[in-house]
């Protein structure tokens, strides 16, 4: 193992030594790109099945951070690094794509067979509320929390208590409430489903920002980890949609979900399963990204950097896996060059002017087709 | 073997289905025919578990359905060939072939010996294996189409409108398919606006008007009838 990094140690040595600082840039943009793209992939895939912004993904990646920073801090802290990084994101990848599934089947689901919309339609209000009326001023009170795992179990207790318990109380509110935009209805359910996970978050591990990596990871190896790990990961993923027959039976669902019901496929599974193939991506990319590569976060990334995400997404043409890696690395790529700018300050808004850009002059994306009306 | 009784269907405030009722024994062809909006689709999806009746019995073989969702009925032996043929665009034609048999606990090599099989009594489906299938004319996405309902190796095949939109000759080439199917021992349920040649294939037919079954006969005496001849049969 040491051998391997040693292989990879001297591979980043040639590669940082090399003439220009463009070859290195180029390096850490499309690591930020892979990142990206782990991301992105959860939010097109959704949109592919179900035609619907999962605004919760990005807050599911930040619980991958969290269950990678716990893993790495406390769980496995005197383990060897290998076992560190190995366990570290196995647990990120398994938390965040059951976390993924549970939001499926608690929040989405009902909407979508239409049992009651009272299920969900008000999550996001009474996130708001919630943050407004108690958590604002418990988080003042005690914005700095020792980093013991207690709080992940807090959170995840927590979260579905609150998402059960809620669920209850409208059911018993507001028994038949008639949904007059089933579409409106999910957006805003989903909004609320990043609030609460963003709020719990908060709530249970602090608001301030927290840095950790996995130990003894060499500074210039870390990149090239993280590059690999998602190049990896992204194959196996574009391999199980592509080759195998659950991914078949994704690609059939996004295209025709009446007509993959008629052939046997069960759709709500297949949606689930699509739930948690993206979040155990997202959860992979939380642990890369923070625990790997080191960068600083707190219960917001989940925020700025799946927004960013959700970007690259749709600059490649949502609905496309393919489409979300262009995307990412081209994000992730340009993010790279301008903060290396004189133009530096302008780093995080280039997303912006890249999306404006390419949705003026192809507004289904890069790879997306033109909505095409089925005969 | 397929038993609807009194089936109500609504779409919101639009009844779609009032008590409707019919039966397909085994080895037949039954077809429905009326004019559009008559509820013909409408039946056969909720037969095929994709809309739900309100009220009413669905049974196949003795056991009720009606509750079950669509991807459990394929199971039972139901399968659906459905109106404006819904292939799956973006992918091949023999990915659509292999979802044709997604219901099925069966060995590939099984199910590739029936792609084989679709393959020889549709050849143009083999010249176009590797195409997607949004490429495909209307006749061979229809073909396409009852090809991926055969794959799942149903009891019942319900066919939804498979002449819209086709040239006449195509027509009947569609029509001698059906027959084959059915000589092969396939009953069949299929809905037609083409009420003469659906009628002339057919044992049985249902006529619908408006959500409700108006007349049920043989074949024979439904071509006869007066009230059919004016109202489906251009006369």
């Amino acid at each position: 193992m040491s051998h391997i990094s040693s292989v990879l140690a001297s591979l980043v040595h040639v590669l940082s030594h090399a003439p220009s600082v463009f070859w290195r840039l180029t390096l850490s943009g499309i690591e930020l790109g892979g990142v990206y793209a782990l991301i992105a992939i959860g939010y097109t895939l959704v949109y592919g099945v179900l035609q619907f912004i999962n605004f919760a993904h990005g807050d599911v990646y930040m619980v991958g951070a969290y269950i990678g920073f716990f893993s790495v801090t406390v769980w496995f802290a005197s383990s060897s690094p290998w076992i560190q990084g190995i366990c570290g994101i196995v647990l990120s990848i398994i938390g965040c794509a059951l976390l993924g599934l549970f939001i499926e089947r608690l929040a989405y689901r009902p909407l979508r067979n239409g049992l009651s919309s009272a299920d969900a339609v008000p999550w996001s209000i009474i996130s708001a509320f919630y943050v407004d009326a108690f958590l604002g001023k418990y988080l003042a009170a005690r914005s700095v929390l020792p980093a013991v795992a207690i709080y992940l179990i807090v959170f995840a207790i927590s979260f579905a208590v609150m998402l059960v318990v809620l669920k209850k109380l409208f059911r018993m509110l507001a028994p038949r409430i008639k949904p007059t935009n089933d579409r409106l209805t999910a957006l805003i359910t989903a909004i609320g489903m990043s609030l609460l996970l963003e709020n719990q978050g908060a709530a249970s591990f602090g608001v301030s920002p927290h840095i950790a990596q996995v130990k003894g990871i060499n500074q210039s190896v870390a990149p090239l980890i993280v590059l690999v790990a998602s190049v990896v990961l992204a194959a196996a993923l574009v391999f199980v949609i592509k080759a195998t027959s659950i991914g078949r039976a994704i690609r059939a669902v996004s295209q025709d979900k009446d007509a993959a019901a008629l052939m046997g496929i069960p759709t709500d599974k297949v949606v689930g399963f699509t739930f948690l193939l993206g979040a155990g991506l997202a959860g992979a990319g939380g642990f890369l990204n923070h625990m790997v590569d080191g960068v600083q976060f707190d219960t917001n990334i989940g925020i700025t950097l799946g927004l960013k995400a959700f970007i690259a997404a749709v600059l490649g043409g949502i609905g496309r896996v393919d489409g979300a890696i262009v995307g990412a690395l081209l994000m992730g790529l340009a993010e790279t060059y301008t903060g290396a700018s004189i133009f530096s300050d302008f780093k995080n808004a280039v997303a912006f002017v890249i999306l404006i850009a390419v949705l003026l002059l192809r507004p289904s994306g890069i790879l997306g087709k033109t909505a095409q009306e089925k005969v | 073997m397929l038993k609807v009784s009194n089936v109500n269907v609504y779409y919101g405030a639009i009844h779609a289905l009032v008590n409707v009722s019919l039966e397909v024994s085994e080895g037949e062809i039954v077809t429905l025919i009326g004019a559009n909006g008559a509820g013909k689709s409408s039946t056969i999806r909720s037969i095929s578990g994709l809309v739900k009746p309100a009220s009413g019995e669905i049974s196949f073989n003795g056991n009720p359905i009606h509750r079950s969702s669509a991807h459990e009925i394929v199971r039972l032996g139901i399968s659906q060939s459905p109106e404006g043929r819904r292939v799956f665009p973006a992918m091949t034609v023999h990915e659509n072939l292999k979802l044709g048999a997604y219901s099925r606990k069966c060995s590939k090599s099984e199910v590739s010996n029936d792609i084989e099989e679709m393959y020889h009594t549709f050849p143009r489906l083999k010249e176009r294996e590797k195409q997607p299938a949004g490429t495909l004319s209307g006749g061979e996405q229809q073909m396409l189409a009852i090809a991926r309902a055969l794959m799942s190796r149903p009891r019942l095949l319900m066919l939804d409108e498979p002449s819209l939109g086709l040239a006449p000759f195509l027509v009947q080439t569609i029509f001698r398919i059906i027959k084959d199917i059915n000589l092969k021992g396939v009953t069949i349920l299929l809905v037609e606006q083409n009420a003469n040649q659906a009628l002339k294939l057919a044992n049985r037919g249902y006529v619908l008007e408006t959500g409700e079954v108006i007349l049920h006969d043989s074949s024979s005496e439904l071509l006869a009838n007066d009230a059919v001849r004016k109202a489906y049969l251009g006369d």
